[in-house]
């Protein structure tokens, strides 16, 4: 024990305790707390509470094991895009990209096997490889020149998109062509039925994704090292992590993620359109993943989350649809809900002390 | 006469026109808690910052144990044993204290689920935090899976020695440790090093706080116009000598200057 000093002479009086918690708490600081160390519950919440609500209203035709599962097909494409961009704002960047990287990734896809007569193998391996070199730009433009992510991706976002629009003549590939020259890129398209389910192999495939990804962030180092890039940077580069490494890597990554949901998107559009590169892919996955809990800020969040918030936009589509409502009501409902979950990630924020 | 642990000798380091190092010199002794003083712009931190790795100096050698050292990264002069606190903490608030303590050299399970599916061993390395917290009486945190970011600041502080504890195996710098804390917390920090320094680990000390510095300090070295001015001992001078070697109002002793 060392001397202590004149004046902290009484700090033997004073309480020892240096880490006492207290006990006694209201019940909505147990529940900041909660959501704190379970960020996808709200999302989780929320979808019940949407589910319960149409099912409530519509009854059987909307909570039947078809309608929920065509729910599934639906968002198969957007929740798989909306995986890769919860990655990149978990490094606290965003990736406005990720749709064109798909859509060039799908036209580079079917071209090889149409235009080219290539393998399906070899096609595929060409749409990832592409994609994921995209993937891989937008990262050494984030880690390595410096730039911020949302004025790379901004950029590569215009840069892909043209050189879609310019190589693929915006010509579109029909879906018998398609399978004239291979079955394999439509293979997600291919569904079983399980009761009244009716489950494709791309719904399977973005379950599958998101289990591995799960699996990934919380138990293993590289995807620790995501969170901790992400939360803090400068303390992660002096504890010892490559911060510009796990950002490259986590920006190819996203980049390969886009790949698969090129191939998914395939199966379950039939055929091949460059023109959907004007859709607002990149906004509906940071739209799922917002709505997830993933903070914009970096580091915190479940990829959960984003799974359930890519559902509770498929939900509510679906939902309002079988209502007859008009379809602006869905985009406005999401919109406040993106401003809900900001808020309330926030709040979560302010759980210390 | 015992070898010095870390030395460095005539390091430069230049930021564009201005000199941070000027032919700076250190030497930290085996067990000692050596605190490093120097007013603002001394070169203090940029010594620091050489010695664990965050800066590589244009000129002059750090040698630890003998060995000449050349350290490009942090990482570099951790796998060689010298663990730092910064002033910062580097830890990563949403992310629990164990895998803070961890962050960087994580363990996998052994086995396939390690090797092929790059699993981590959670449960060992929360009982390895849960050790390391325990012995330096850290135990008061009940949670080792608790978000760092809901500590109190002299907690964070723990976390950060325990850290650097665990893993140091030759040299510990620790920047400011007191300097965002509250009394008591203070003085639950100081008995943290000085507990650090029990176990053998001697201690590089950065401080402001003059109390602080003359109340562990063993030697005390002081940095002036980016080179060591003067190394003293606490128990011959008073701190008014030693803020005024600081400032260059007072010369140093001929003696502590060779030293």
């Amino acid at each position: 024990m060392s001397q202590p000093q004149e004046f902290e002479k009484v700090l033997s009086g004073s309480a020892t305790n240096v880490a006492h918690f207290e006990e006694k708490r209201s019940f909505l600081h147990r529940l900041q707390h909660f959501l704190h160390s379970n960020p996808a519950m709200v999302p989780l919440i929320v979808l019940v509470a949407l589910i319960v609500f149409f099912g409530l209203a519509r009854g059987e035709r909307f909570f039947s094991a078809y309608t929920l599962t065509l729910i599934m097909q639906q968002v198969a494409v957007v929740g798989i895009l909306a995986a890769a961009q919860t990655l990149v704002v978990l490094t606290a960047g965003i990736d406005l990209s990720i749709g064109v990287i798909m859509v060039f990734a799908f036209v580079i896809m079917g071209n090889a096997v149409v235009s080219y007569g290539l393998w399906a193998i070899i096609a595929l391996a060409l749409g990832f490889i592409v994609a994921g070199a995209c993937g891989l730009l937008n990262g050494f433009l984030v880690a390595r020149v410096k730039l911020p992510p949302f004025i790379v991706t901004l950029g590569t976002w215009n840069i892909i998109m043209a050189i879609v629009l310019i190589y693929s003549a915006n010509e579109t590939m029909r879906e018998a062509d398609l399978t004239a020259a291979t079955p394999w890129l439509h293979i997600f398209g291919m569904s079983f039925k399980l009761g009244g389910a009716v489950v494709t192999l791309g719904v399977v495939a973005m379950i599958a994704l998101y289990f591995v990804l799960w699996y990934m962030l919380n138990y293993t180092a590289f995807g620790r090292h995501i969170y901790a890039v992400g939360d803090d940077p400068d303390a992660a580069q002096l504890a010892g992590i490559q911060t510009s490494k796990v950002l490259i890597a986590t920006y190819t990554l996203a980049g390969l993620i886009a790949g698969l949901a090129a191939w998914v998107s395939i199966g379950r559009n039939g055929s091949i359109s460059p023109s959907t590169v004007v859709t607002d892919f990149n906004l509906q996955a940071i739209t799922a993943a917002v709505i997830g809990g993933i903070s914009l800020f970096g580091g915190r969040g479940s990829i959960l989350g984003t799974l359930f918030g890519a559902l509770i936009v498929g939900v509510m589509s679906m939902g309002l649809n079988m209502m007859n409502a008009d379809p602006q009501w869905k985009v406005l409902l999401t919109g406040v809900l993106i401003i809900a979950a900001v808020s309330v990630d926030q709040w979560i924020r302010k759980v210390s002390g | 006469m015992t070898q010095p642990v870390l030395t460095a000798r005539g390091l430069v380091k230049r930021y564009g026109r201005v000199t941070a190092l000027d032919n700076a010199d250190f030497d930290l002794m085996p067990g000692e808690i050596l605190a490093v003083i120097g007013d603002n712009g001394a070169g203090k931190s940029t010594l620091i910052k050489a010695l664990c790795g965050a800066v590589t100096p244009d000129e002059g050698e750090i040698r630890l144990d003998g060995q000449v050292m050349q350290f490009s990264n942090p990482m570099e002069a951790r796998n060689a044993g010298i663990e730092t606190v910064y002033q910062n903490l580097a830890l990563s608030p949403a992310l629990s204290i164990s895998d803070n303590m961890f962050l960087g050299r994580e363990i996998r399970k052994p086995g396939p689920l390690g090797q092929w599916f790059r699993m981590l061993d959670r449960n060992a390395m929360e009982k390895r935090a849960r050790e390391k917290l325990t012995e330096l009486g850290l135990m008061t945190i009940q949670n080792i899976g608790q978000a760092v970011e809901t500590l109190s600041g002299g907690q964070r502080q723990g976390v950060a020695v325990a850290r650097a504890a665990a893993f140091g195996s030759k040299v510990v710098i620790m920047d400011e440790p007191t300097a965002a804390l509250g009394v008591k917390e203070s003085r639950r920090v100081l008995e943290l090093i000085l507990d650090v320094k029990r176990r053998g680990l001697p201690i590089v000390l950065i401080s402001h706080n003059m109390p602080h510095v003359f109340e562990v300090a063993d030697r005390i070295h002081v940095h002036r116009l980016g080179r060591r001015l003067c190394v003293i001992n606490p128990k011959d001078y008073t701190m008014s000598d030693a803020v005024a070697f600081m400032t260059g109002a007072k010369e140093p002793p001929r003696e502590a200057v060779a030293a």
